[in-house]
């Protein structure tokens, strides 16, 4: 049957990448200077005693295989260890943050998709027209402009305007749930909007290049000699036949979602899982760091396989 | 994150290239917007190859107040200690560049070297190379980074470092691909039959083929290698003692530029970098669309319908 294997291997292959991660990740702050009591403990001049003692509690008396061993099973049963910025479960924080990420990355993401597919479509058909190089010098530009400093300068421009901070204003007591979601609504315009022009350079330019490509297809000579509208053609033959390529792009950029997401909500003070990312950095809070990472690793991973799986679904070419 | 840059339109001079170089040279001269980039990127390295004798201030002078405002002696104004913001973009170009070029350097040596054993002696080599770039080509890099970079410390070799290790997933498989296609050429197998040894064929038939494609792929990495180094020191993991651009953002963020109304210590260096990215993305995307055929055919052109696309149209310029 076409499917159950494919969809097998691709999953197989998510799963081994997961746990390259996790791999890569205990061996990564295993390596990290100073001694393991002292990073995990953080108790700087302690006795011999309270050493050896934290050594054991924490496992680090026994081999550097077991440690493993005992890092996958803790990690299979959802445990990831304890901040030591506010002594709650690793798995707490990163669980409220990653509730606070989604809705601004998804809004930003899907604005991104909406106008670069429109203005990627209308470059491709418009070729050689000053609406073409206007859109893909717009393009280019945002592309080119660091994230941060790209939110930066939406701050400059709407301070008084939007508010440029934050997730809610603290100081709306007893809300109702209007007064709050409009609260809420007004404080993701900036970042999801800072997150959405960069991905639109991004996403117009790969739409334009896959458009162009298909373009130049014999089925759209043919569809041309045939009689058909541009309009048609452009909508039912290249832009249809052109979503392959873009699909995966897509799926590409989901790292440098990931990317933009910590810069901008450090930025903008957006309590998601960037901003935990950010503040584990500043505070060396290496479980913070570790889960942060494992959590940005394996939706990255996710989010991949969903793509591949469409993809096969989209495209009955691929039998593997 | 590179974004292929097609630029379609042009048919590229049907003589055939003599040189690798002059297929570059070629592309950059007849491709305004590859010419506009090598210009912008030109200026903007011998501004900071000169600095240290036309900077016109001192790198840690105090000439002036705190975000103090543009004027005639100091047309960028100052930086939250109050030195000159001209001075600091030099310098500060200088060690972005600096870290782009060697993270770029670091990169290309592992990808391009994986790129070539994968590619060259395929099979069980392959596979196996091929699926350690797919894991890393999934991991995503910027978290990854950050974690290596929080881990060793703060330092620009450290930066150089992380970032060249792990930027080198693409060119390894654009590497590959094309080695591959080089390999089954018929004048690769005639100097393996004439006794030529692995190394030779790579590096006098096999490297200068896919030399176009690596500058291609090198030009766009250096781009990605500052944008990550921009994004690593904003979130104070680039090296304390060093300006960079990210650098200069982060103090200017940290300082309260912004709400201090300084404006001039924030938005310069951050266009500084755009135009650096901007510039590598326009040389790339020239160079790599050149080396695509597909992209010269159009069938569905906006005015007029045409068969084959015409020399010297206006769908050059970017």
């Amino acid at each position: 049957m076409r499917g159950a294997d494919y969809v097998i291997k691709r999953t197989a292959f998510a799963v081994i990448t997961v746990f390259v991660a996790v791999t890569i990740n205990f061996v990564l702050f295993r390596l990290a200077p100073g001694t393991a009591v002292s990073n995990l403990s953080r108790v700087p001049h302690a006795t011999q005693e309270l050493r050896n003692a934290l050594k054991q509690q924490f496992g680090l008396d026994k081999s550097k295989a077991a440690q493993y061993g005992i890092y996958l099973k803790q990690l299979a049963h959802g445990n990831m260890g304890v901040s030591f910025a506010n002594q709650q479960p690793v798995s707490h924080n990163l669980w409220v943050a990653l509730k606070n990420t989604l809705p601004m990355v998804a809004l930003g993401t899907i604005f991104a998709i909406i106008f670069g597919t429109l203005t990627g479509v209308i470059a491709a058909w418009r070729r050689g027209t000053a609406l073409e190089s206007t859109t893909v010098t717009t393009a280019l530009g945002f592309y080119s402009m660091p994230t941060h400093w790209l939110g930066l300068m939406l701050v400059i421009l709407f301070t008084g305007i939007l508010p440029t901070g934050g997730m809610s204003n603290d100081f709306l007591i007893d809300p109702s749930f209007w007064t709050h979601l409009r609260d809420v609504l007004s404080h993701i315009v900036l970042p999801s909007l800072t997150l959405g022009l960069v991905l639109y350079g991004e996403y117009t330019l790969i739409v334009r290049s896959a458009m162009l490509e298909t373009l130049g297809e014999d089925y759209i000579l043919t569809a041309r000699a045939k009689g058909l509208k541009p309009w048609a053609i452009v909508r039912k033959h290249a832009l249809r036949n052109a979503m392959l390529p873009i699909a995966t792009l897509v799926a590409l950029s989901l790292g440098y979602i990931v990317a933009g997401a910590i810069l901008i909500e450090t930025v903008f003070s957006w309590p998601g899982i960037g901003r935990a990312v950010y503040d584990a950095v500043l505070e060396r809070d290496y479980p913070m760091l570790q889960g942060a990472f494992l959590i940005l690793t394996v939706s990255v991973v996710f989010f991949n396989l969903v793509a591949d799986l469409l993809y096969f679904k989209l495209d009955p070419r691929i039998t593997t | 994150m590179s974004v292929v840059l097609n630029e379609p339109g042009l048919v590229v001079d049907p003589e055939p290239a003599r040189s690798r170089g002059g297929f570059v040279w070629r592309t950059i001269k007849q491709r305004p917007s590859a010419a506009i980039g090598v210009t912008l990127l030109t200026l903007i390295i011998l501004g900071a190859v000169i600095a240290p004798w036309v900077a016109p201030y001192g790198l840690h002078t105090r000439v002036g107040p705190v975000f103090g405002h543009p004027s005639w002696s100091h047309p960028l104004g100052l930086d939250d200690g109050g030195i000159d913001m001209v001075t600091l973009l030099m310098w500060g170009a200088r060690i972005s560049l600096i870290v782009g070029f060697a993270a770029t350097l670091v990169s290309m040596l592992i990808g391009g070297t994986i790129g070539v054993l994968a590619g060259y002696f395929g099979g069980r080599t392959d596979v196996v190379l091929m699926r350690i770039t797919d894991y890393f080509l999934v991991i995503p890099d910027v978290p990854l980074m950050i974690v290596v970079a929080a881990i060793w410390g703060p330092s620009l070799f450290h930066i150089v470092i992380v970032i060249g290790i792990l930027l080198w997933t693409s060119t390894a498989r654009v590497i590959r691909a094309q080695v591959k296609s080089v390999r089954e050429r018929v004048y690769v197998k005639r100097a393996r039959s004439l006794g030529a040894g692995h190394t030779r064929i790579v590096l006098r038939h096999v490297l200068p083929q896919v030399a176009p494609l690596l500058i291609a792929n090198t030009v766009l990495t250096i781009a990605v290698a500052i944008f990550d180094e921009t994004a690593l020191s904003f979130l104070g993991l680039g090296d304390p003692s060093r300006i960079s651009l990210g650098k200069m953002i982060e103090n200017a963020f940290q300082r309260a530029a912004i709400s201090s109304g300084a404006w001039w210590a924030i938005v310069p260096p951050g266009l500084l970098v755009a135009v650096i990215i901007l510039s590598c993305s326009l040389i790339g995307g020239a160079l790599e669309d050149a080396l695509n055929p597909r992209l010269r055919v159009a069938h569905l052109s906006a005015r007029t319908f045409r068969l084959r696309p015409l020399v010297g149209r206006g769908a050059d310029s970017l």
